[in-house]
């Protein structure tokens, strides 16, 4: 019953943050330093991740591979084919719903208990489209561009590793990287983040709207967007995944 | 003027509110009293909007606003200004960009306009020069005097303040209510003041409510309150033998 309560709350919050914002510029300085904090801020946790996740890929792909018949230009394929479709939108989505989905739950809870939204609510604002809207579409668009930002040090992570370790080499490495490319693939994983980062930002939101209680529930309510958004991007996954690749 | 006419509000099974009615005359200070768990913020809350209220009227100067659709609402919720108990300003703005905050929002006013009306209202709370710092920069009795420069930003025509002595040293409470009497006086408007502190009750009661379970228990203004035979009341407000002292020796002059 909590659980079918709780989805019919999350929608009907949905439905007010999708209202008309009270001025456009207000949202478009929001936007904009949501963007800043969101996304621009979280470009060195996915660099970090995306360059030792390619580089660790490729080396994995690489010492498993001791059958004569697959062809060497593999390690490059099977890099950059599992970095596009899995590692990068999901394992970087669940990164970053750790960093960005706590953060926001802790600052929209924080500004709950400490009555900072009904201040909002007594001005005559719209408290859920003044915080939440800027959050979850500046998530949309940035993520995506994350994605692709962390796909490319992925790429180049594998590179790095195969060449040091000297595993493979350059061309081959390449060579596979480029073999049966399909534009595809790449649509596929940004519209998975996309879908990704507004579950991220709207459960998040979700979570910190509605605590009760003092700094400890602020903490609860940050735990518990991040178990709450990493189950969903696992449940949106596979059903994306049935939905585009099969 | 503010209305509240029978309203009754519940929280799962338990009656927090019963048939309160009430006047909160215009160009007064209103005192709500009661102990802590009578009801009182939540008769506060409900009069604003921040509850619903299971049945009776709210009337702000007649316009009924328990029966108002969302859009009417805030309307005239940008005519009221509120004080919160803990401040509730925004902690990643600073002071002029907490008060300039409902002025952006809700008016055209120019960037200079702004500018001028946040210097007012800093000097009317006596915190001219201040205009760059953040809260968390700022002592309580400045956050609350931030606090209620940002009330009276937009020129309200209702003033709410929830416990505005809440933590606050004796003198500083006392510079809190004297602000809170003159700006009342000041703009003519409608004030209400939720509190448990006695001596604003003494200092700034024009009109006092005392809220006891749930109900409106007794009506009066701060020298009534001295003299009243109301036991609940004379338990609440002279709950110590020094105050029961005190009112004697009050009685008897």
């Amino acid at each position: 019953m909590g659980i079918i309560q709780n989805i019919g709350k999350y929608f009907m919050m949905m439905w007010i943050v999708f209202s008309k914002p009270e001025k456009w510029r207000i949202f478009r300085r929001r936007f904009f330093q949501e963007m800043e904090l969101i996304g621009v801020k979280s470009i060195p946790i996915v660099a970090l991740m995306s360059a030792f996740m390619g580089a660790v890929i490729a080396l994995q792909t690489a010492s498993n591979m001791d059958n004569p018949l697959l062809p060497s230009y593999t390690v490059g394929y099977i890099t950059r084919s599992s970095t596009i479709l899995e590692f990068s939108p999901t394992i970087i989505s669940l990164i970053l719903a750790g960093k960005v989905g706590s953060n926001i739950a802790s600052e929209v809870g924080t500004m709950r208990v400490t009555e900072q939204i009904d201040a909002l609510e007594i001005m005559g604002v719209n408290s859920l489209s003044y915080l939440v809207l800027p959050k979850v579409t500046s998530a949309m668009i940035f993520f995506p561009i994350l994605i692709i930002f962390s796909i490319g040090l992925s790429l180049i992570g594998g590179w790095l590793s195969l060449k040091l370790s000297g595993l493979s080499s350059t061309e081959t490495y390449i060579y596979g990287i480029r073999f049966f490319y399909r534009d595809s693939d790449i649509v596929y994983a940004l519209s998975k983040t996309v879908v990704f980062a507004f579950l991220i930002t709207s459960i998040a939101s979700f979570k910190g709207y509605y605590t009760k209680g003092g700094s400890l529930d602020v903490g609860k309510s940050s735990t518990e967007a991040v178990v709450s958004s990493s189950v969903a991007i696992l449940i949106a996954n596979f059903f994306l995944t049935q939905m585009f690749l099969l | 003027m503010i209305e509240v006419v029978n309203i009754n509000k519940t929280f799962g099974d338990t009656q927090i509110l019963k048939d309160v009615s009430a006047t909160f005359e215009k160009g007064k200070v209103n005192l709500i009293i009661g102990q802590s768990g009578s009801g009182k913020s939540v008769l506060a809350k409900c009069i604003v909007g921040l509850h619903e209220v299971d049945s009776g009227q709210i009337l702000y100067d007649g316009r009924d606003f328990t029966r108002m659709d969302r859009l009417n609402r805030k309307e005239i919720r940008k005519e009221i200004g509120m004080l919160f108990q803990g401040s509730a300003l925004f902690d990643s703005m600073t002071v002029e960009q907490n008060i300039m905050f409902p002025l952006t929002m809700f008016t055209k006013m120019s960037r200079k306009e702004m500018q001028e009306r946040v210097d007012f209202c800093l000097e009317r709370v006596n915190l001219t020069g201040k205009n760059g710092l953040y809260p968390a920069e700022c002592s309580g009795g400045m956050q609350k005097r931030i606090a209620i420069a940002r009330a009276i930003s937009m020129n309200p025509k209702y003033l709410f303040c929830d416990e505005p002595n809440s933590g606050l040293d004796p003198q500083t409470s006392i510079l809190i209510d004297n602000l809170i009497r003159e700006i009342t006086h000041e703009f003519d408007i409608t004030t209400i003041v939720i509190t448990h502190d006695m001596n604003s009750v003494i200092e700034i009661g024009e009109s006092v409510i005392f809220i006891n379970q749930g109900q409106n228990w007794w009506e009066g203004d701060r020298k009534s309150i001295i003299t009243t035979d109301n036991p609940e009341i004379n338990d609440f407000v002279f709950a110590s033998d020094f105050m029961k002292e005190i009112k004697e020796t009050l009685k008897k002059q």
